[in-house]
């Protein structure tokens, strides 16, 4: 997904880095729709989202943007990210974990970045449900799911551009997985929350946005699902229980009992 | 200031499996029953909408919130303590029904070793062979005695099983068939008889068929759906209390059920209890609910947190083993698994029930000799179909990272090609793993927690080793091209993947030793009694429903000769015998 770039795309710094970040992201989508080499259409959809070059949209007419897919999208804003570029560097390692491959769309294009983002400005990326008590002794964290995941995140943009004078986002595929190795096994010092705390979380989510019920917002049209052969939410087996062949079956979703 | 009610016969604090089966069998005899449940109300209409993998076992939406209250987990007595704080990893079943509502319904019985471990293993190898800091000790009952037990609570759940051929007959089948064998089960099967075990199908609080108790619930088909052990069954087909023995105790008239009422007192005088405090979660208001007799029949952890918060019984201590209240704290996790990936086969792994599989069991208890074995007891092998919900069962080879791309490709791959061998093994008591309140942290009211003090023991890690090999041998016999053989955790982290913890009011037949007798009736005040796996002394192989259950069972007998006729039910050996 970080092929399209070039020396323009890549000056990114202080306070210019919104507007170049969409400008980026606008020649990244214009690539796709000529027919550029960004890693399949629902990307354009994805990327288009959080950084509009067009302030406004037309009151009428498709909601969507440039090259986007056939998703209503309504659904697709954040509700729990305040920055854009949190979100773009969420996309980047989520894509990283789970990427599109000849099996199908990766972990952007099933929807798991607004997925992420919409679980994190639920009761349970608040951590209402937990015993959140002091003292946290050592080895634990006292931050929520949310702050954690934004320590993360701003940190894999500060290693990056420390290391690698860029945004992770911008980084080559290979540089991007390094990095994520490295919060990975801890190596990363941060405040308050372990590197391998935030990325255990970041996998986990990344997973849950690919494969979770589509009513969530990730797994769009039960892509995840089909990939794996899994029928989603069915009410009985009773009839194939005993078949000795693989029975393919139509995945199912949530949606389909109301 | 609590506001005092109209005294009951009986008053039950949590209406869960243990609590609805003391509520059906007393109001059917004909006494009032309040029973007190700190969660919610829930029914089938509750459980329509429930295949939802993120919801239910990811989030836990079935499990209790630990916004107020949890525990706390430490591995040696010289370490602090941390409480468990994810809700997701505190696996205890909220509102009526319990854990009984979204458990996977595993039924095995415990075997006749279990009950008298310590004699018969001394009986059988000398008293050398339990390690000196393994407090060992006989349940104050023979399998034999609590034998109709099993046989009552298998007939109101409607367990579907076979017999095993390696324990005693049992004294009536199993009320419903064997669960249908799907491919995974006939090579498993196959592979195993050729090797010379004896398989059979997982006895299962899942039906095979529609079946009506003998207290006229009617439980439904099992549809092999796939969404079960953390999961609500929208079938009605999994024996749950809140189909089962809560509807039975409220067709009497004579059960009236509180939810949101958590108790926080047991109160007493003069060694006798007169009845519990409790409040009102959602308004804080204080009742006092006066009873002649008082049953404890919440978690293994609330039941042990309210003796000691109530100060009944001698708590116990460690460092010299003297006391009852939190001793012999055991707990199921450390659970040995081995995952067989099959190249050339594809399961429909998306098919499974909360219990789905076979099992042998030639390793448990004392069938195999352990003159030449660094362990006592063992632990059963089944071969386990769990589904394959796809956030949660991404299996790879060796070797393969946990993402990016060839993760994906991998995980994809083996989807519907792994199989999983599962070995619950028996874990025994040691003198310094016990359950006490913790000195830092307090729930909302500022009542300390229960803190766990345990780890794994030389005894579970050698029983892992063992078991594994066989584990291994079976997965090769089975063809699998990859077996990955899971190592055990270093220590217990205090997460818990199921509900599967016992001991801290043990019984046994000295009050020296333990804290209930075997009708589960405390020492120290006659109208007080403690149901539930708090009562094992140890946990032996298997789930500990079907035991805590059928002590439960016989434990209602007791109380209604109690009721009539008062005193303790069982007269205590007067000095140490045991230990």
């Amino acid at each position: 997904m970080t092929e399209n770039k070039d020396a323009n795309e890549k000056k990114v710094s202080g306070n210019q880095e919104e507007v170049d970040l969409s400008k980026r992201q606008f020649i990244k989508t214009a690539g796709m729709t000529t027919g550029g080499i960004v890693g399949g259409i629902l990307l354009g959809s994805f990327i288009s989202k959080p950084f509009k070059t067009e302030k406004y949209e037309p009151a009428s007419g498709d909601n969507h943007h440039h090259g986007s897919g056939t998703h209503n999208t309504f659904t697709e804003a954040m509700q729990f990210f305040t920055r854009s570029e949190d979100l773009l560097t969420l996309a980047a390692a989520t894509e990283i974990i789970f990427p599109e491959d000849e099996n199908g769309p990766g972990a952007i294009a099933l929807g798991a970045p607004y997925y992420i983002d919409k679980q994190l400005a639920s009761p349970w990326g608040k951590n209402t449900d937990d015993y959140r008590k002091r003292p946290f002794l050592e080895g634990e964290s006292p931050l929520n799911r949310g702050d954690t995941m934004l320590t993360g995140l701003r940190k894999l943009n500060e290693v990056s551009q420390s290391k690698h004078k860029d945004i992770f986002d911008n980084l080559e595929e290979e540089v991007q997985i390094e990095i994520l190795q490295s919060f990975e096994a801890g190596e990363i010092e941060m405040n308050l929350v372990s590197s391998a705390g935030f990325f255990t979380l970041l996998r986990q989510l990344t997973l849950e946005g690919c494969y979770a019920d589509p009513l969530y917002g990730g797994n769009k049209d039960m892509e995840g699902w089909k990939m794996r052969e899994f029928p989603g939410a069915y009410m009985s087996y009773v009839d194939t229980v005993e078949a000795n062949e693989f029975v393919k079956k139509e995945p199912m979703s949530l949606s389909d009992h109301m | 200031m609590a506001k005092k009610l109209d005294k009951v016969d009986v008053v039950t604090v949590g209406v869960g499996w243990m609590g609805g089966i003391v509520a059906a069998e007393l109001t059917k005899a004909g006494y009032k029953v309040v029973g007190l449940d700190k969660g919610k109300e829930k029914d089938i209409k509750d459980y329509l909408h429930t295949h939802d993998e993120v919801r239910y076992p990811v989030r836990g939406e079935g499990y209790e919130k630990l916004t107020n209250e949890t525990y706390t987990v430490r591995n040696t007595l010289d370490e602090d303590a941390r409480p468990i704080r994810d809700k997701s990893t505190a696996v205890i079943g909220e509102g009526i029904g319990g854990g009984g509502s979204h458990w996977g319904a595993q039924t095995h019985r415990y075997y006749p070793y279990d009950f008298e471990i310590r004699s018969k293993t001394i009986e059988k190898y000398g008293e050398d062979k339990i390690p000196e800091n393994m407090t060992l000790q006989d349940w104050g009952i023979t399998y034999d005695e609590l034998e109709p037990y099993y046989d009552k609570f298998e007939k109101m759940g409607g367990i579907s099983g076979e017999p095993d051929p390696n324990y005693p007959e049992r004294s009536d089948d199993y009320p419903t068939p064997p669960l249908k064998k799907n491919r995974q089960m006939l090579l498993f099967e196959e592979a195993v008889k050729k090797m010379g075990y004896s398989p059979f199908v997982i006895p299962s609080g899942t039906l095979s068929e529609q079946y009506t108790n003998p207290d006229g619930e009617t439980l439904n088909a099992c549809q092999y759906c796939g969404f079960c052990g953390s999961n609500y069954c929208e079938y009605g087909a999994k024996a749950d209390p809140v189909m089962t023995v809560i509807p039975t105790a409220q067709k009497t008239g004579n059960f009236e059920l509180r939810t949101h009422a958590r108790v926080v007192r047991v109160l007493h005088e003069n060694g006798k209890a007169s009845g519990v405090l409790y409040e009102d979660t959602r308004t804080g208001q204080e009742f006092e609910q006066p009873a002649d007799l008082v049953v404890l029949t919440s978690y293994v952890f609330n039941n042990v947190r309210l003796l000691l918060l109530s100060e009944i019984g001698t708590p116990y201590n460690p460092e010299d083993g003297t006391g009852v209240i939190g001793k012999n704290f055991t707990d199921h996790h450390g659970v040995t698994s081995s995952h067989g990936l099959f190249d050339n086969e594809k399961f429909n792994n998306y098919i499974s029930t909360g219990a789905y599989g076979m099992a042998i069991t030639d390793y448990t208890g004392d069938l195999l000799d352990h003159h030449d074995l660094d362990f006592l007891h063992g632990g059963q092998i089944e071969a386990r179909i769990t589904g394959n919900a796809p956030v949660a069962n991404n299996i790879v080879p060796e070797g393969t990272p946990q993402w990016g791309k060839e993760f994906k490709e991998k995980s994809l791959f083996y989807a519907n090609r792994f199989l999983m061998i599962f070995s619950q093994k028996a874990t025994l008591p040691y003198q310094d793993h016990y359950l006490d309140l913790d000195p830092t942290y307090t729930d909302a009211n500022g009542d300390p927690l229960i803190r766990i003090t345990w780890d794994y023991s030389d005894n579970d890690r050698a029983i892992h080793e063992f078991i594994q090999e066989k584990h291994v041998e079976i997965l090769e016999e089975m063809g699998a091209t990859h077996i990955l053989p899971y190592p055990m955790p270093e220590h217990f982290t205090g997460g818990l993947a199921f509900q599967h913890n016992s001991g801290g009011a043990i019984m046994g037949d000295d009050l020296e030793t333990s804290a209930v007798n075997s009708y589960l009736q405390t020492w120290d005040i006659d109208n007080l009694f403690v149901c539930g796996a708090s009562a094992f002394p140890h946990f032996s192989c298997t789930n500990p429903t079907t035991t805590a259950a059928a002590l439960t069972y016989r434990a209602t007998e007791g109380m209604i000769e109690f009721l009539k006729n008062g005193g303790q039910l069982v007269e205590a050996k007067s000095q140490k015998s045991q230990v």
